[in-house]
């Protein structure tokens, strides 16, 4: 038996992913074992899950692998430093006593960190470090169900690189050229996120989700004034317009000056105009990635393109690159953020440093993204039953999917809690509250009274993949909800003519299809197929749904608020229910109803999370 | 020691023997800043991490 470990942690997200004899058997984020979002710590507990869950103890892994390389980032500092010199002197007194003090040990800190688990970690020669995007690349072709395919990845930056293009040919995996800091599409996103208002690395979705309410019409400013895009998609940004290299923020004077706006403050209202930049960025990064994978087509003449960095969460490009049709086959690694460093950083040393043969199979090797920790009836009726609540437990999984059904067709919120937790920062119907997309006040009453967040943001649908050709302008499988497409023309309503002259945030109040509650103002989705293969429970709820409504699709959102990681244990679950306004709580095969909870139990959740 | 021998290790293979005299200055004046310095938390700053 061969063990590897690849952890990703430092910087954002941490995580730890295990694989055993060259396949993944357990990943999980360590925010959601502590619940602090997007956890950077080391991932103590992820570990020990991960350990825990395959029984086995840390000193029977043959390899640790870490995600990055932080002499090669120290160096990019430096560099950098130097280049923008005298600029920057602030950040590099901020930033190098951390270096110096803490982050140029990192070798020496997991070490320690790794000699802390039980069973400890007594040979220092078996941590390995792998690079930032050829761990990206890995996590992109390794697990993908291609023999050859073109890597591209693309996020705000790793060592030096920020978009990397790499060939995978079974094993063998080689990055072929690189974009380095500082420019970056990525960063380039998060400054215009962090210039509309939003956190930066973790806001850049809801830009994705303003995008469409706005009119494009700073496109051509961005590509004239930002940016300088070549044919073969590389491109220079001016950095005059940006403050992220040398200091500490995003964008500076000259950015806010050429759009004419100051930077938006967090919380304010959001304008037209912030709507329309959001439009313009997102076509920029569009543009750009269509540029590129176009260019990269032509180039090696391989039909099958992987993905993964950050960049490619934007699923609304990721469906453009898909309707280009310049691949004909697409997959995109469902933990694209830096979580899923740590299966690509595992997966590289597997096949590239231990020269292990590699098989495909037909979907994937990601197990549907189901890789997190899972709870018997027994555990969760115990945990349950410690907190105080009440429940019913019913024995039969009709029985179950019966009456969730009819709850859902009913308007009602559900939280439903099954089987093994997702890997990345999906909900793929394990850890999910379910709504009625039929439903034309369900994306209202989510956003504001289960999820705590913005009214405009968009909800995603969860399709039996056998009908997501029937409701979706898409005929391919999009399993990890990473691919945006139209709502079949058919599914649509026609909108008066007063009703489409409505502006910005009023164009919410449009029924725009059969599914007004999955439809986004310009008539898109963001996918989610599922078939009974990878989820049978879920899948069997949405047949039971369809026999009730006739409509295979449901409301799919994270089972969280906003600012919370997504639930893990069946205790965060309850919280979560009774700290909301979700109506119906399924866990394993128990059913729990708020109207018969004890409402002393209930605690402040809106302010229980820090905003994100 | 172990973090000398490594970064040596490192400018050989990355061929960045220009970086000596820097990591020699940043030692000797980068020790009193981290000495003067209580703790090692900053604000978060997304490209110097």
């Amino acid at each position: 038996m061969s063990v590897i470990l690849g952890i990703s942690a430092f910087y954002h997200d941490s995580a730890a992913a295990l694989l055993v004899n060259g396949k993944i058997v357990a990943a999980a984020q360590e925010e959601r074992f502590t619940r602090k979002k997007q956890d950077a710590a080391y991932p103590r507990k992820a570990i020990d899950f991960v350990l825990e869950f395959s029984d086995i103890s840390l000193n029977e892994v043959d390899a640790v692998v870490f995600y990055d390389k932080p002499f090669l980032k120290f160096e990019r500092l430096l560099e950098t430093y130097i280049a923008f010199a005298p600029k920057g002197f602030r950040s590099y007194l901020t930033s190098i006593p951390i270096w110096l003090k803490e982050k140029l040990f990192q070798k020496d800190m997991i070490l320690k960190e790794l000699r802390r688990h039980a069973g400890g970690f007594p040979d220092q020669e078996k941590l390995l470090f792998s690079e930032h995007h050829l761990s990206h690349a890995a996590s992109a072709f390794y697990p993908s169900p291609y023999d050859e395919a073109v890597v591209l990845t693309m996020d705000g930056v790793g060592e030096w690189a920020t978009c990397s293009v790499a060939i995978g040919r079974g094993k063998t995996l080689e990055i072929v050229k690189e974009l380095h800091f500082p420019h970056s599409l990525g960063l380039l996103y998060s400054a215009m996120t962090y210039y509309l208002g939003f956190k930066v690395n973790s806001g850049e979705y809801k830009i994705m989700g303003l995008a469409p309410y706005g009119d494009p019409k700073y496109t051509e400013l961005i590509l004239s004034k930002l940016i300088d895009l070549k044919a073969d998609g590389s491109f220079r940004l001016d950095m005059r317009y940006f403050n992220y290299a040398t200091g500490f923020t995003m964008t500076n004077k000259k950015f806010s000056e050429l759009f004419g706006h100051p930077v938006r403050e967090s919380e304010d209202a959001l304008d037209q105009f912030h709507m329309d930049m959001a439009a313009s960025i997102q076509k920029v990064t569009e543009e750009i990635m269509l540029t590129i994978t176009r260019s990269l087509a032509t180039e090696h003449n391989i039909p099958n393109l992987c993905l993964a960095g950050g960049v490619a969460l934007n699923c609304v490009a990721n469906g453009e690159i898909l309707k280009d049709g310049a691949f004909e086959n697409i997959w995109i690694q469902p933990a694209a953020g830096d979580a899923g460093g740590s299966i690509g950083a595992a997966y590289a040393a597997w096949h590239i440093e231990f020269e292990q043969p590699r098989t495909t199979c037909p979907s994937d090797r990601m197990e549907g993204s189901y890789l997190g920790p899972e709870f018997t009836q027994t555990q969760i009726e115990n945990a349950l039953r410690s907190l105080g609540a009440v429940y019913d437990v019913i024995d039969s999984e009709d029985q179950i999917n019966s009456i969730t059904a009819n709850a859902l067709a009913n308007g009602k919120a559900v939280g439903w809690f099954q089987g093994r937790m997702e890997f990345g920062p999906r909900s793929l119907g394990c850890r999910a509250i379910l709504g009625d997309p039929r439903s034309a006040k369900m994306q209202k009453t989510l956003n504001l009274k289960v999820k705590y967040r913005e009214s405009f943001r968009p909800f995603a649908p969860s399709v039996l993949q056998e009908d997501v050709a029937d409701w979706f302008e898409i005929d391919v499988d999009s399993p990890y909800m990473l691919m945006v497409a139209g709502v079949s023309k058919r599914r649509r309503l026609e909108a008066s003519p007063s009703a489409e002259k409505l502006f910005g945030i009023e164009k919410l109040n449009i029924q725009r299809s059969e599914i007004p509650a999955v439809t986004h103002v310009d008539y898109s989705a963001r996918i989610h197929t599922v078939n009974s293969k990878t989820n049978e429970k879920y899948y069997n709820l949405l047949k039971a749904f369809k026999d009730l409504t006739d409509c295979p699709v449901l409301v799919n959102t994270s089972f969280n608020v906003r600012g919370e990681p997504i639930v893990c244990t069946p205790e965060d679950a309850f919280r979560c229910f009774m700290g909301t306004e979700i109506e119906m709580l399924v866990c394993g095969n128990t059913v729990l109803y708020k109207d018969k909870q004890n409402t002393s139990l209930a605690e402040d959740y809106k302010s229980k999370y820090e905003l994100d | 020691m172990s973090l000398l021998n490594e970064l040596w290790r490192y400018m050989k293979v990355r061929k960045k023997f220009w970086l000596l005299p820097i990591f020699a200055v940043m030692a000797l004046f980068g020790g009193l800043v981290v000495m003067s310095q209580g703790s090692a938390v900053a604000p978060f700053i997304y490209t110097i991490f």
